[in-house]
């Protein structure tokens, strides 16, 4: 069968609609519906609306204030490490190192602050200058002495383990009884302190990536160091400022666990599994492995996610087995949808490409046309 | 010889002319490991001036361009523009000198929009934050000015591009750099014919601003549409620099080309033992190839030339599989078969060395034992019980020596002798059919003969030989026919032992491929026999 479909006739001619008429409705739906990241809250909206049915039919409400508060409670400390994952995932890296960066600050925190609300300052500060150190190797050692990041980070968290190990077993007490109070279990308004912290963090986060030169640039890393090199991009520093903002995001994770807590913990980083898991949040979140393409409203879907399964196996009493077998399934499942998404496109990327031949484009129009 | 009228004229015109030309390179000389790649080459290009380079393939063109580029630094020789030297230790400062280069591999982020890769590296800032705004303007006002017929959106993606867009961008990218010099390296190789028409335009936009543009292109009708100048080398020297309007397309063939044959090549086969048809195609077709009619006879060696890009390797990959025929019928002993996948392909006796045989044909950290027995295990159970294979034998039928014995792991040995065992690989499946692609590529010259040897040993033995080359000289000694492809389609056959000129034409398609007779190439022979005149087209 030869029909001949007219050639170039879907080429993306986008140029010619031209972005800027477009009402703000439509460019909104557009980008929900097309953008990987509006996709992600849509599936976000879909699992929380099955989750409710679920746990509706059980008898009990998903959605109910309280519940809500606590699934926005549960994702904060998660959340806050899996911001700065974001960044250094988008620039073709990763750190393992996170689970215990916040156990280390956070017994960090306990030390400084030893009991005295006077103490309080100097102990944020001393956690966020923890953090940045460790994130500052981290960088270093990925950039200058080009170790694989995940060798790097492993190495790196190794070290912080057996760190922790020799000077302390067991919790650490001594963080501030007003700093438990605040930052831990106090409100403003309807919403908890840790919450408001979680959008900040979030906000930031963003405003870095899409305003910033640092957050085109680290785009631009992600997607080819090479031709970020080229083009004048300092390649090296732009990767060591996201581990150092990876790292400190997880110090300032540390220290909001610490509040909770009120101790400083030996475990609470690996207890938590924060570092595959604030990974599983990126990737889950849209955010491309291998780097250059993602979010970070995403990844905060991502956790959202996470935090609506875990409130509804926990409504429902699932045991633990079966809880983890559906979250790595949803894991991998949307991961796959991902990557057919990029194949799909590479595809039509070519098939765009030089029609010199004056071949009729195949299968799928002919399919259509049958 | 000076610097053509008309490129005087160009540069009188614009604000910069000067007496010397923009762009001097003096005495250019570049060796690797001791191999010299650049024999020291002169090249000037002035401002407003379009100087195309050409040459075949391994010429040096490419090592010439990256050397202005900053990408590779010169054993000997110096570079000035614009009156000043320049030593360029890193791309970054030939940018800064004003040198741009688009590579056929584009140096774009498909993930980002069109204005922040065209500001990459040089975002314009308002306070703390980046100013999109501005940058999209900028980037708008700059592809309109050079290109207003296809006007792309500074915020589109630029994988969703099409190829001569992405092109487009680039060029937008080297503008925005205020580039002097801009060097484009095959640029019209992956357009459409359309496409190629609008890159005409816009390099003639860049000539009237006062660009010194640097062309590499085989194709030689650009050529002389384009470029007021043109320099050929060949084998790393200058051949001559002549003026556009002054030489034949069948004079310049003659000095690209015009090599002896030195080498030494095993004597071809008896054409009137060539054995039935192997492998037969019609009507071929893939995304990049089309009407593909093709038939490889057993016992014989047919050659493919053909320029880089222009579906060589696709040809070879479709026949194994790998990327399968669309359209078309393959029939093998007048069978017809479906071959879509290279286990398939492997099934029905076909065997393919691939052109990378470090990523393709060897798992480099395995033995040579391993490798060697790797397509033979991946045969049907049934087929493989038929075949008992012996390591040590199929080594000594390809005379591998290897002083580490069989247990050596592939990645110390000579590029020869992985090549030795890629073929010993294929020889434990008892193929009836073997692809070469670029067998000899990256092999020292004494290997080479062994290499070639065994090839032919192949075809004596009665197995039908695919032989793909970009060398030359190869695809001439070794074929007991060739045919050239062009554009993703066979351009033309030719029997045992044509001249480099006779394919380079088929390969460029200075002629009208149909009309092509047996008259035609008489008279071209005839052409170039009495080019030292040298009339006008």
């Amino acid at each position: 069968m030869t029909t001949s479909t007219p050639p170039v006739a879907q080429h993306p001619g986008p140029a010619a609609q031209g972005g800027s008429q477009r009402s703000a409705a439509s460019r909104f739906w557009r980008a929900l519906t097309k953008t990987t990241t509006g996709q992600v809250y849509l599936a976000l909206i879909a699992i929380l609306v099955i989750c409710w049915a679920v746990v509706a039919i059980k008898g009990s409400n998903l959605l109910t204030i309280d519940s809500i508060t606590d699934m926005l409670i549960r994702s904060v400390a998660l959340g806050i490490v899996a911001a700065g994952q974001t960044l250094v995932i988008i620039g073709m890296s990763l750190d393992l190192s996170v689970a215990w960066v916040i156990s280390l600050t956070s017994i960090v925190a306990a030390v400084v602050m030893d009991g005295s609300n006077g103490n309080i300052v100097p102990g944020i500060l001393a956690v966020l200058a923890v953090g940045a150190a460790i994130g500052l190797a981290n960088g270093l050692i990925i950039t200058k002495l080009r170790v694989n990041p995940f060798i790097a980070t492993l190495g790196v968290a190794l070290i912080i383990q057996s760190i922790i190990e020799s000077n302390w077993d067991g919790v650490v007490e001594g963080v501030a009884k007003g700093f438990e109070n605040s930052l831990g279990y106090s409100e403003i308004g309807p919403l908890p302190i840790a919450v408001l912290l979680l959008a900040a963090v979030y906000l930031a986060v963003w405003f870095l990536l899409r305003y910033t030169r640092f957050g085109h640039q680290l785009y631009a890393v992600g997607g080819s160091e090479e031709v970020s090199k080229l083009s004048g991009v300092r390649t090296h520093r732009v990767l060591i400022t996201a581990h150092v903002i990876c790292a400190v995001c997880a110090a300032i994770t540390g220290l909001y666990l610490a509040s909770r807590l009120g101790a400083g913990s030996p475990l609470v980083g690996t207890d938590g599994g924060y570092d595959l898991e604030s990974i599983a949040a990126v990737v889950l979140g849209g955010t491309y492995l291998l780097g250059g393409r993602g979010s970070v409203l995403g990844t905060l879907a991502g956790v959202f996610i996470l935090a609506i399964l875990d409130s509804t196996f926990n409504a429902l009493e699932v045991n633990a087995f079966a809880k983890d077998v559906v979250r790595g399934v949803i894991i991998i499942v949307a991961v796959a949808a991902y990557s057919f998404r990029a194949k799909g496109r590479r595809v039509r990327k070519i098939g765009a490409g030089p029609a010199a031949t004056g071949n009729a484009p195949q299968t799928q129009t002919q399919g259509a046309n049958a | 010889m000076s610097p053509g009228e008309e490129s005087r004229e160009a540069a009188g015109g614009a604000a910069t002319a000067t007496r010397s030309p923009l762009l001097q390179m003096r005495g250019i000389k570049k060796d690797f490991l001791g191999v010299h790649v650049l024999h020291g080459i002169d090249l000037e290009c002035a401002a407003g001036e379009v100087h195309a380079i050409v040459g075949e393939n391994g010429a040096g063109k490419s090592t010439l361009m990256k050397i202005l580029a900053g990408v590779y630094t010169p054993s000997a020789g110096e570079i000035i523009i614009d009156g000043t030297p320049q030593k360029f230790n890193h791309p970054l400062e030939a940018q800064q000198a004003g040198v741009s280069i688009i590579y056929q591999e584009f140096n774009l982020l498909p993930d980002r929009t069109v204005a922040e890769n065209v500001f990459l590296g040089r975002e314009p800032k308002k306070g703390f934050i980046v100013d999109r705004a501005k940058m999209e303007r900028d980037t708008a006002k700059l592809l309109h000015e050079f290109a207003p017929d296809d006007p792309i959106a500074p915020d589109e993606l630029v994988g969703r591009l099409s190829v001569a867009q992405q092109q487009t961008v680039e060029i937008a990218k080297a503008l925005s750099l205020d580039s002097k010099i801009l060097v484009m390296d095959e640029p019209t190789a992956s357009l459409a014919a359309h496409e190629v028409e609008r890159l005409f335009d816009r390099v003639k936009r860049l000539r009237e601003r006062g660009m010194a543009i640097l062309y590499i292109s085989h194709r030689l009708k650009e050529i002389f549409e384009l470029a007021q100048r043109i320099t050929v080398l060949k084998d790393g020297n200058k051949v001559k620099t002549v003026n556009a309007d002054e030489v034949t397309s069948a004079e310049l063939v003659k000095l690209m080309v015009g090599r002896e044959l030195d080498q030494y090549f095993p004597p071809r086969g008896d054409p009137s033992k060539r054995g039935d048809v192997k492998l037969r195609v019609r009507g071929g077709a893939t995304e990049v190839l089309s009407n593909i009619d093709l038939d490889i006879h057993a016992g014989e060696i047919l050659g493919v030339a053909g320029l880089q890009g222009s579906g060589r390797t696709e040809l070879a990959r479709a026949i194994f599989g790998a990327d399968p025929f669309l359209e078309g019928t393959v029939e093998i002993d007048g069978k017809p078969v479906k071959i879509n996948s290279p286990k398939q392909a492997i099934a029905h006796g076909i065997g393919f060395v691939s052109e990378d045989r470090k990523t393709e044909g060897l798992t480099l950290a395995q033995s040579i034992r391993d490798n060697v027995a790797l397509a033979w295990r991946g045969l049907a159970r049934g087929r493989r019980s038929q075949l008992s294979i012996n390591v040590k034998d199929l080594c000594q039928a390809v005379e591998l020596r290897s002083r580490g014995g069989l247990g050596q792991e592939v990645r110390y040995l000579s590029g020869g002798n992985q090549q030795k065992v890629v073929i010993a690989k294929w020889l434990a499946t008892e193929p009836q059919l073997v692809i070469f692609d670029e067998p000899t590529r990256g092999i020292d010259v004494g290997a080479k003969a062994g290499i070639h040897d065994l090839i032919r040993g192949l075809a004596n033995e009665g197995v039908a030989v695919l032989m793909i080359s970009s060398e030359l000289p190869e695809v001439i000694g070794m074929s007991d026919r060739i045919i050239v492809m062009r554009n993703g389609q066979i351009a033309g056959e030719l029997p045992a032992g044509p001249t480099e000129a006779e394919i380079m034409f088929l390969a460029t398609g200075e002629e009208d491929i149909e009309a092509k007779t047996e008259a035609d190439l008489a008279k071209i022979q005839e052409e170039l026999s009495s080019a030292g005149e040298g009339g006008k087209s």
